[in-house]
């Protein structure tokens, strides 16, 4: 080991170390790069998916092309340039820590845990956990399913849920985690699961776009409350008070209502089905006082 | 750009969600399956193999063939990918009651099996290339002195063949054992709980990612170089002098 070959290590590092200690601030970033990276879902129907030409599309992504306008009109950059980038449940905090998207515009829950890792802006939707079951397999509710099968899916707040509950009231279920929520559908589609626990508004839209919608139910017994936020880098003062602020002028000025209609009142791309869902008593609260809190009980 | 990220070593003693113990603990219920799926798919990948491999030299062309077909089959589709078709598509495919009752199988049977029929039939293909590429390296003049002094082929295999082809391809079969191992992994698409899943799962549950997949790494290397340390004992009993394999001064592990 001789000395030239320490000394390039050490230089190696110390860039690393340099490259490492930057500040999180996104506007920095995309006026450096000149690109805003939207993280988005591809099944999480009608906030953010991919319609029959992969193009990503819904609720959540409208939300956030208000975000990025702003940004470019912040940075007064008017060839800012927004790439999109798929992630999963179980990738999108990293990949919103390190860098590789600057905002996750998903069906992702705000709740306390996550806050130790990412920020949220306010609340853009409140949904239930429920359980989906096709109907002749006389299951009700989460206590029917002793001895059977349970899918969910991996790196979800509801996979952790049911865990939790099977565990702490003695459910004897078996609990099996799959790779997304169109696989885990499939599983209680195909029989190999008994029953798939999700939000009820993506279990809603799964059942719209299945073979045969009328086979299914979604229980009425409600697991847990979750308010859906859009998710953005923790310790960006800047970037959050921007971002905040398009979300909230939204919700104040009533603009949010058209888009939501667009999404879960009218036909949605790619079969033109409509979710006819509409907007429950937790979001106009949420909406008339916007707040991005992760205390499920200030959303009853 | 800062990577904002708060180190937790202590979660390893954190009980996770399902109570059943602490990460550690749970963590290490995921190499007891990876080791039974790679040990059960190595066994019938051996048993296939070997039978597919001396199958394909003995000169039969229809059976050649039929060896060919399998193991063209097996290797040209990712591995992914067949594990999705034995665990989503067979069922569907076979008579329906038979398909009820596969999906009737519980969790972990229900993902164990696919895996490990998966796992085993595409790793017997890699087995076969070895055994047949082993059998064909042997001088020519082996076989026929087994024949000549009165064996028959089924014997001349047995007894003269196969013994000297075990011991030359016993450092690639080393490796593609390791491949086993890892390719375990794969079986987390189709719902078994083994060791790379639950490490996901870990991470999930406490987004404590790089704690929960150094300690991953760092099993699978312990768990993989123990198998080329006992294995490299196995080499030295088993060698012959003066053959391939029983060159002392090379490394044997056959990476």
């Amino acid at each position: 080991m001789n000395i030239k070959r320490v000394s390039v290590l050490a230089a190696g590092i110390a860039a690393l170390c340099m490259a490492i200690s930057a500040s999180a601030n996104t506007l920095d970033k995309v006026k450096q790069s000149g690109v805003f990276t939207i993280g988005h879902r591809d099944a999480s129907i009608p906030l953010s998916y991919y319609d029959d030409k992969q193009q990503p599309i819904g609720y959540s992504m409208d939300l956030c092309m208000k975000v990025a306008e702003a940004v470019k009109k912040e940075l007064n950059l008017p060839n800012m340039e927004i790439k999109y980038q798929l992630v999963t449940s179980a990738n999108r905090i990293p990949l919103l820590a390190n860098g590789t998207v600057d905002i996750e515009c998903g069906s992702t829950t705000n709740n306390a845990d996550r806050q130790k890792q990412v920020s949220y802006l306010p609340t853009t939707f409140v949904t239930a956990n429920r359980l989906v079951y096709k109907k002749n397999s006389g299951i009700k509710k989460l206590a029917d399913l002793k001895g059977k099968t349970l899918v969910s899916t991996a790196g979800s707040t509801n996979i952790k849920g049911v865990t939790e509950m099977n565990a702490s009231q003695n459910l004897g279920i078996s609990i099996v985690s799959a790779n997304g929520h169109a696989e885990s559908f499939l599983m209680v589609e195909t029989g190999r699961a008994a029953a798939f626990a999700m939000d009820d508004i993506l279990l809603a839209g799964l059942v719209a776009n299945s073979k045969a919608p009328g086979d299914y139910e979604i229980s009425g017994e409600a697991l847990s409350v979750e308010p859906y936020g859009i998710m953005v880098r923790k310790d960006d003062p800047k970037f959050k008070k921007l971002a905040d602020g398009v979300i909230s002028g939204l919700m104040t000025s009533g603009g949010i209502n058209s888009i939501y209609d667009k999404w879960f009142m009218k036909p949605i791309p790619p079969k033109g089905i409509t979710m006819n869902v509409p907007m429950s008593a937790n979001l106009k609260k949420v909406i008339a006082s916007p707040t991005d809190s992760p205390d499920p009980a200030v959303y009853k | 750009m800062r990577v904002n990220y708060n180190w937790n070593w202590g979660i390893f003693f954190e009980l996770e969600p399902g109570a059943s113990g602490n990460y550690l603990q749970y963590l290490f219920g995921g190499l007891g399956w990876t080791m039974i799926t790679a040990l059960l798919a190595w066994s019938l990948a051996l048993l296939l193999g070997v039978l597919v491999g001396t199958l394909r030299t003995t000169g039969h062309k229809g059976v050649e063939r039929v060896c060919l077909a399998y193991t063209e089959l097996f290797r040209n589709v990712p591995l992914l990918v067949q594990m999705f078709l034995w665990y989503f598509v067979l069922p569907e495919l076979v008579p329906r009651e038979t398909g009820e009752a596969i999906k009737a199988m519980p969790p972990p049977w229900g993902s164990l099996v696919p895996a490990v029929l998966c796992l085993g039939t595409f790793m017997s293909v890699r087995v076969a290339e070895q055994v047949r590429s082993g059998i064909q390296s042997l001088p020519r003049g082996q076989q026929m002195a087994g024949l000549a002094i009165g064996l028959s082929r089924t014997q001349t295999y047995r007894y003269v063949l196969l013994p000297m082809v075990f011991r030359i391809i016993l450092p690639p079969l080393t490796s593609e054992f390791l491949n086993t191992i890892k390719n375990s992994s794969l079986a987390l698409t189709i719902g078994l709980m083994e060791l790379t899943a639950r490490t996901r799962a870990m991470q999930e549950f406490t987004f404590q990612v790089f704690e929960a997949f150094a300690s991953a790494t760092v099993i699978y290397l312990i768990v993989n170089l123990l198998v080329v340390l006992a294995m490299r004992q196995v080499e030295r009993k088993v060698r012959v002098p003066g053959f391939i394999g029983a060159q002392t001064h090379t490394v044997t592990a056959g990476h």
